[in-house]
């Protein structure tokens, strides 16, 4: 298959892209799309991360000062399914379509109509989900969870709530069955699996995850919106439901959902280390199996999001000693990472600068996430801003800073000039201290006992609000710097085709910016360059 | 409009760290499960902090040290099998270890047989409903009025002038100090959590069945929890407070609220733990 595809793009070895409008809105081409989709997930970024300065605005002290309970609500609902759903997984996904391609020296993706498809189903998506701010009574006010009976007293803007994560999953199913297809089909004959880079690997798992969770979703809101307009009993006690199974459900897609926002996360780190560090990624292979055994354990752990529900004595062990085992293979990525960095010649840069402050940071939501899996002290934590803390932990200097240290390492690869390394490293370093200033004082909030979720709180927890309510301006403002390396990345000097002192993987075999059409005809490559896992 | 918001807040702040309510911890509770608790999340939280100085310490130095301006020359080694089988068994030890005690806490918790008094707490949009079971006493418990006064925009009342604002009920639930008390769970409507930290429970009432939990408080005392699940627009309007008083006040406050006192509390026999 991959050779017909090869041939049949030969016909357009020199075809550029067309003119205006038509040319983003008609692509079948992975480097437009993919850079739709990473614009599209930056002004996702940015809306998401005003609903969060609404939020921290009213939290900065005790008292109502700006907002309605009401809207408070539909804030942290908004905020959460922006993010989650419109920019840290089309980012991924943006990323795999400028990336997978070039690094399996594939031509394009498998399923070129079938991407453009996926990409514009998103704006209508969110289109359809910011509308119904205006609705009357107001958008979703119930928890990106979406838990019944709560989500069932949502006003007009329930069904298009229900649309709107129909279509971010089809979107997903759709993206996934590309990546998969793409990943199996269309590498370079020298390419073998194992052999390939650790972005594709992560990104191949993480797709095969989306497959099997996006429906359940898709299963779990037809029930609701079946319950709410069709006289359906599936979550509702009164008709011989039950509301708990809504949380199983849920939660079977929302746990692996957690690990499609990071494994990718875990493949960039895994390019970028080796890179500044000029020495292979240690134990590749052991990689590969770490991100499969956490993918497959993240199929049987989603319970410990539901220890207060009242589980039986024997499931809250269960689920317990499977969310322990966890850190198991975490750990073995994070060790390896050390072990890569460990004797290299390393300089910094600014993606490795974001690189390592997501190891750092990043494990540090780990040992939450250990904690929490505690059952007696999850019982303290749960619902609680520790809770906050841990999960925008893993997501913001884990998953963000993912996707930034990747903006950074590909963008020169992209447009064919440098950025800014000054404003690269003031994005960063503001990031960094930011990012902590914001939610390292949520976690001394949750186990003081502030539930999350609320608009106003008792005095004794105004402290550390404020703190967080500064860190947070501090941490948004920060991201306008990222703006302006992108609006002036066209201005800094040309890029080799290999960019950095020592990449490694057949993106760097070809020019900067990279050509329109790239590896049309299967590539017999020096395998030094072409397999990072492999000695120089 | 600037200036003033920014001395306030500035005011606000200097307020805030006078009156030192940085607290940084959970609390150690008033029950024999609230302490054991604390030690597992205290043990858990040192385990990762000697974790994180090992890992962090490597990288430090790895940072320090294997920097190319500082002339480091990368070395060519990507595996070793060894290494790897180590980083993954003293994790499944540590694990084992912690895992242990934790287990053993979550019998204890799940074990509400024998109670001295039962109460069903059922959660509503938004207060709680408060019934003990064999003292036929019932009541609602709602946000009290200064907090209820203070709590809208535009109230032009300070919190900090409003005793535990936002943590005060009109009608606590009064317990005796020393009884094991069962607390049966339910919702009439949306899902609602009965929290209270220094008790170190925290349960879900859900609309349609009953959950189950215990405490037995060692302390008397008054003590503030809120509700933990979201439960729309006032789910940060409902707190929970528990009052633990001697048996012989628990008896009189039965009897001043039209219960009937003559149900003697298992603990009259056993003897106070």
């Amino acid at each position: 298959m991959s050779t017909a595809v090869a041939d049949s793009h030969d016909v357009h070895d020199h075809h550029g892209p067309e003119k205006g409008i038509k040319r983003w809105l008609f692509t079948t081409n992975h480097k437009d799309i993919g850079t739709m989709y990473l614009i599209f997930s930056l002004v996702m970024f940015f809306i998401g991360g005003l609903m969060a300065l609404v939020i921290r605005s009213e939290l900065a002290i005790p008292g109502l000062q700006f907002v309605h309970p009401e809207f408070f609500n539909q804030m942290t609902t908004m905020h959460a399914l922006i993010m989650v759903f419109g920019a840290v997984m089309p980012a991924f996904v943006g990323l795999a379509n400028w990336m997978i391609p070039m690094q399996i020296g594939g031509p394009d993706m498998a399923l070129p109509r079938m991407n453009n498809w996926s990409f514009w189903i998103l704006p209508v998506a969110f289109g359809i989900l910011l509308s119904t701010l205006l609705m009357p009574g107001g958008g979703p006010a119930s928890g990106w969870t979406m838990y019944p009976p709560l989500v069932l007293q949502t006003g007009n803007a329930f069904p298009f709530l229900i649309f709107s994560v129909h279509l971010m999953g089809i979107s997903s199913i759709m993206g996934a069955i590309n990546i998969i297809v793409t990943i199996i089909n269309m590498r370079t004959p020298e390419m073998t699996l194992i052999r390939m880079p650790m972005f594709v690997w992560t990104w191949l798992i993480t797709a095969y995850l989306l497959l099997a969770v996006m429906p359940v979703l898709a299963g779990a809101v037809t029930m609701l919106l079946t319950d709410q307009f069709f006289g359906t009993s599936f979550f509702l006690a009164a008709g011989g439901g039950d509301p708990v199974m809504f949380q199983h459900i849920f939660w079977f897609f929302g746990h692996p959902e957690v690990y499609i926002m990071i494994l990718p996360a875990f493949g960039v780190v895994s390019e970028i280390l080796p890179t500044f560090s000029r020495k292979p990624l240690f134990g590749h292979d052991s990689m590969v199996y770490a991100t499969a055994s956490i993918a497959f354990l993240s199929f049987i752990v989603w319970a410990h999001h539901m220890f207060t529900v009242g589980m039986p004595l024997t499931g809250q062990m269960f689920f317990m000693f499977a969310t322990m085992l966890i850190a198991v293979p975490t750990g073995v990525k994070v060790f390896n990472w050390v072990a890569t960095m460990w004797r290299g010649s390393m300089t910094f840069e600014t993606p490795m600068l974001f690189a390592i402050g997501f190891i750092f940071l990043f494990t540090i939501g780990g040992f939450s996430g250990l904690m929490l899996a505690i059952v007696p002290s999850d019982i303290q934590y749960h619902d609680s801003y520790f809770v906050v803390a841990h999960f925008h932990y893993v997501l913001v200097p884990g998953s963000i800073f993912a996707l930034m240290a990747a903006a950074y390492y590909w963008l020169p690869k992209w447009t064919g000039h440098m950025y800014s390394e000054r404003a690269g490293k003031l994005h960063f370093w503001l990031s960094t201290i930011f990012v902590n200033v914001t939610f390292f004082p949520m976690h001394f909030l949750g186990l003081a006992g502030m539930p999350r979720r609320i608009p106003d709180y008792s005095t004794q927890f105004a402290d550390f609000n404020l703190v967080a309510s500064i860190g947070a301006f501090g941490f948004g403002l920060s991201q306008l710097i990222f703006v302006y390396v992108l609006l002036t990345s066209k201005k800094g000097a040309h890029a080799s085709g290999k960019v950095w002192e020592a990449p490694r993987g057949l993106e760097w075999t070809v020019p900067s910016p990279a050509p329109y059409h790239t590896f049309n005809e299967p590539v017999h490559v020096d395998r030094t360059v072409a397999f990072p896992q492999e000695n120089p | 409009m600037i200036r003033k918001t920014v001395t306030g807040l500035l005011g606000l702040f200097w307020a805030a760290a006078a009156s030192a309510d940085w607290e940084v911890n959970m609390p150690v509770g008033v029950t024999e499960l609230s302490a054991e608790t604390y030690s597992l999340h205290m043990m858990a939280f040192w385990v990762c902090t000697v974790i994180g100085i090992v890992v962090f310490g490597v990288m430090i130095i790895s940072l320090i040290k294997h920097r190319k301006a500082a002339g480091a020359v990368p070395a060519k080694f990507s595996h070793s099998t060894l290494a790897e089988v180590i980083w993954t068994i003293i994790p499944v030890l540590i694990l084992l270890f912690m895992a242990v005690p934790a287990a053993e806490t979550m019998i204890k918790l799940e074990d509400s047989r024998k109670p001295d008094l039962t109460v069903v707490v059922t959660g509503y949009q938004w207060k709680w409903h408060y019934r003990y079971q064999d003292q036929d006493v019932e009541f609602y418990s709602s946000l009290a009025r200064p907090s209820l006064e203070a709590r809208t925009k535009d109230a032009g009342i300070d919190p900090f002038t409003v005793d535990n604002y936002l943590l005060d009920v009109d009608r606590p639930l009064v317990v005796p100090v020393g009884a094991k008390v069962r607390i049966l769970l339910t919702s009439n409507d949306v899902l609602h959590a009965w929290w209270v930290p220094d008790l170190a429970i925290k349960k879900d009432a859900i609309p349609g069945m009953v959950n189950e939990t215990w405490f037995r408080a060692a302390t008397p005392g008054t003590y503030r929890g809120q509700c933990a699940e979201l439960c729309g627009k006032d789910h940060g309007y409902m707190p929970v407070v528990v009052e633990v008083v001697e048996e012989a006040a628990f008896n009189e406050w039965v009897a001043s609220n039209g219960g009937t006192t003559d149900v003697t509390l298992a603990s009259n026999q056993s003897g106070l733990e």
